[in-house]
């Protein structure tokens, strides 16, 4: 099994590294956002999947990280330093953030989010000194390493791919732990949880700051992917795809993201046709798929796959608990 | 540390709500190795004490000791690690997404080392040995592997209670272990909880309605009426006591 | 001073409206722990039935607004619950967030789309013209605005209060388990509460388009305040968010005319967080009920 399962970890690699020659240059930049939307996501997985502490507000530290990015490389500083002032920017902010999460859960934390959201967004579009205001900032530019330039297409996939496969080993690994423990046992049942001895304020507030470093990350590396950013690319909108990416792949899985945000992305690419419509069709698609499979693609999967099993019954009445 | 002090100390507890004094100047000790029972009618006053054991509540007045140290204010995981002191709960309380082993280890993960080092150290904090003997003994074994989620009732109450032993604790505290749990399972939890307070010399305090499982588990029987001790002494005196009878019969 | 007296009127009146609103969103929650992301544009749609009533059916004011009414109970009372939310019930929360706020994108598209994206004009049934009390200037308009408000809630008091389906509302909102065993059919009761809020929706976006004018982007901030209006009441009483929707009315006029534009959407924000901190349990409820 474990054989197995590296066996497909080393295939996916594979094609991870090959995908860019299948592809054209906006091919590779579709790849490109991709993977960044897949560390916000997995960001937001952390909070909600694992910790199960709702945010509506993961686009906002994308716009923070991909602004301090934007600011601090425009201003002739290596974009390796933007992205550790975004990152630590984002877990400050996150502690924050997570803050309300220890006094209120649910709707209220969903709703206390959005308002950080609309406020984030309210500074972006305002402070003109700082942001650019509504015209955003234009001219981010690529970040070079010794030789190696990132100028092409091609080049930033495969440094936008390191960067993926060092956040996810990361992830992997938070999520292993005890720390991975610890924030399950916060999702599932946080009183008792912290009768066991689990400090269950540090590790909520952990669990937001470590989400928001992510969203972080995946700013700063889409500032200079896009070069150009304004307040619209990190609305509610945007959190909510972020949001979607993590239910529709399987909130609290592993790989939930990557193909929650493989698929949220490719959407639009499908839906091409559709034009003006494509937000409509978007948003009653995310009706249609809360409505009949509120527990995502990989918990359908995952469902289906018990059913057939079938050895034993799971007793539905204790499943409250795991409840959001 | 004298072998004398007691792991528990109640001094003068009482507590009111609006007028009504749920809890009237209690004190009592629970020495090392015993299983004090905690029984009383409903609205005796054994809830209220439970809380102000485990500090979530303030009582008016009097004190709870815990091997000396006071455990007023403390935060529920504080007075886990800092304290020895391990609880369950009335309600079933597993983690049901989680696996048994999972359950077990979690129990004992914040015990030992630093917070960075368990996000560095090893992916199980090294407890992984302790926990499967802690489910060997509990006869968990088969379901090792198993979503906690997924077991039945009194499998899930027995982990509920394993967990509590997980972090070696000074003191552990059961409210209703026996709630709603069928006889035969009840006679596994009884033997299982007896064998471990005897071979580990651990200390227990436990509520519970079901009289059988009190009188032959516990060691020592507190019988709360009112807010205040009415009786105490072995299952067998209390048993036999005529105001025990007449406070759960009513007059 | 007399500036003051003219804020704070149309203050109230504007806040009246925002009860409306949050009044739904209390009962809904309330009655099947819904919270509906989509309230604000179930505001902004309703007046754009009222206008397809009447630019496209040729309908007078009147007549276009009962159509809405009625389109709006069965369309956002009856097909929301039954379609939507039901389904959605036993799974906790976060579907019936996202759905809700994809709810309210897919609305807010569809109105950008098929009708337009620039604000329209909307008749009032009030005049416009003012009358002077005590030197402050008042409009017939917010007079008129404050009035039918307070007969929606009066009545709708009532019928929770006096009538006998009334009652069984609110039986199911306090306890399901126990009213169901009375024999009170609580799917039903459920349902009416999902109508009683679209229909609260259509007088309030009746009373609010001609001052703040149809628009497609106009639900989101109207949500967001009959939110916020809902939670300084306390969430779970109809007399709590009627307060709350007078004080935010208030704040919210306030700091339009004596704060920067800009920003101001940021003072009701952080009133917001500000009160989910310190006073989960809102200004006036109480704590009960709250727990999920």
């Amino acid at each position: 099994m474990a054989l197995w399962r590296n066996l497909a970890l080393v295939a996916g690699l594979v094609v991870l590294v090959l995908a860019p020659f299948t592809q054209a240059t906006y091919g590779t930049y579709v790849l490109c956002s991709w993977l960044i939307f897949a560390i916000a996501a997995m960001g937001l997985n952390l909070t909600l999947g694992y910790a199960g502490q709702i945010s509506l507000a993961q686009a906002s530290f994308m716009g923070i990280g991909a602004y301090t990015t934007a600011l601090m490389t425009m201003a002739g500083i290596h974009w390796i330093f933007s992205v550790f002032a975004g990152m630590g920017l984002c877990f400050v902010v996150g502690l924050v953030l997570g803050y309300p999460a220890l006094r209120v859960q649910h709707h209220f934390l969903a709703f206390i989010t959005l308002a950080f959201a609309t406020l984030a967004f309210l500074v972006m579009r305002n402070e003109d000194w700082l942001t650019g205001g509504v015209y955003g900032l234009v001219g981010i530019p690529r970040p070079d390493f010794g030789p190696i330039s990132t100028m092409s297409q091609r080049s930033y996939y495969y440094f936008t791919l390191v960067v993926f496969l060092f956040a996810f080993a990361g992830f992997r690994w938070i999520v292993r732990s005890p720390w991975g423990r610890a924030f399950k046992a916060l999702r599932e049942n946080p009183i008792r949880a912290n009768s066991l001895g689990v400090d269950t304020r540090l590790i909520t507030l952990l669990a937001f700051a470590i989400g928001a470093a992510y969203g972080g990350l995946s700013g700063s590396l889409m500032a200079p992917l896009v070069q150009y950013i304004d307040p619209m690319s990190f609305t509610l909108i945007i959190s909510l795809k972020i949001l979607l990416m993590v239910v529709v792949g399987g909130s609290g899985y592993l790989f939930g993201p990557l193909l929650g945000a493989g698929l949220v992305i490719m959407l639009p690419e499908f839906l091409r046709f559709a034009e003006s419509y494509y937000l409509m069709i978007y948003a009653g698609l995310v009706v249609i798929l809360m409505v009949y499979c509120p527990t995502g693609l990989i918990g359908l999967i995952d469902k289906t796959a018990a059913a057939f099993k079938a050895k034993r019954v799971a007793r539905g009445d204790l499943g409250q608990g795991a409840q959001l | 540390m004298t072998a004398e002090a007691p792991v528990l100390d109640v001094r003068n507890i009482s507590k009111s709500f609006g007028g009504i004094k749920a809890v009237d100047d209690v004190s009592f000790t629970v020495n090392r190795g015993e299983i004090l029972g905690l029984i009383g009618p409903n609205g005796s006053g054994k809830s209220t004490l439970f809380n102000c054991i485990l500090g979530q509540s303030r009582p008016d007045k009097g004190k709870v000791e815990v091997n000396g140290k006071p455990v007023l204010g403390m935060r529920p995981c504080d007075l886990s690690k800092r304290l020895g002191v391990a609880r369950t709960f009335q309600m079933l309380q597993v983690f049901p997404q989680m696996t048994v082993l999972d359950n077990i280890i979690l129990a004992g993960q914040e015990h030992s080392g630093t917070m960075l080092g368990r996000l560095m150290g090893a992916s199980d904090a090294g407890l992984t040995e302790s926990a499967d003997r802690l489910i060997a003994f509990f006869r968990l074994g088969h379901l090792r592997d198993e979503l906690a989620g997924s077991l039945s009732y009194g499998q899930q109450k027995l982990l509920d209670a394993a967990m509590a032993f997980m972090a070696g604790p000074q003191l552990v505290l059961l409210d209703e272990p026996a709630g709603g749990v069928n006889l035969t399972m009840l006679e596994h939890l009884k033997d299982r909880l007896s064998t471990y307070n005897r071979e580990n010399g651990s200390t227990f305090v436990v509520i519970e309605h079901n009289m059988e499982f009190v009188m032959s588990l516990c060691t020592r029987i507190l019988v709360l009426a009112n807010g205040a001790i009415i009786a105490e002494g072995s299952p067998e005196e209390v048993r036999a006591n005529p105001i025990v009878i007449e406070a759960y019969l009513g007059s | 001073m007399s500036e003051f007296m003219q804020v704070l009127i149309s203050g109230l009146a504007t806040g009246s409206i925002y009860a409306l609103a949050a009044i739904g969103f209390t009962l809904l929650w309330q009655a099947s722990q819904t919270i509906n992301f989509a309230q604000g544009e179930f505001v902004m749609l309703q007046a754009f039935f009222v206008l397809i009533g009447m630019h496209v059916l040729g309908l007078a004011l009147l007549p276009a607004i009962a159509l809405a009414l009625v389109v709006s109970v069965v369309l956002l009372g009856m097909v929301f619950k039954r379609v939507i939310i039901q389904p959605m019930l036993p799974h906790g929360v976060l579907p019936i967030v996202m759905a809700t706020i994809g709810l309210a994108i897919l609305m807010r598209e569809m109105v950008k789309e098929f009708y337009s994206a620039e604000a329209q004009p909307f008749p009032s049934m009030f005049s416009e013209s003012t009358f002077n009390v005590l030197g402050a200037t008042v409009s017939y308009q917010d007079v008129g605005n404050l009035i039918v408000s307070a007969i929606a809630i009066v009545a709708l008091q009532l019928f929770l209060g006096r009538t006998r389906t009334g009652r069984c509302m609110q039986a199911t909102a306090q306890n399901p388990a126990v009213a169901e065993i009375l024999g009170v059919n609580i799917q039903r009761m459920v349902l009416y509460t999902f109508m009683i809020n679209a229909a609260l929706a259509t007088i309030a976006s009746v009373l609010i388009s001609p001052i703040y004018l149809a628009k497609f982007s106009i639900g989101e901030p109207i949500g967001l305040v009959a939110f916020l209006a809902a939670i300084v009441g306390g969430f779970n009483q109809v007399r709590g968010a009627l307060a709350g929707g007078l004080l935010i009315g208030v704040i919210d006029n306030m700091s339009a005319a004596y704060l920067s534009s800009e920003y101001r959407i940021a003072g009701p924000m952080i009133l917001l967080i500000v009160i989910i901190l310190l006073r989960p349990q809102g200004l006036l409820g109480t704590s009960e009920g709250r727990t999920v």
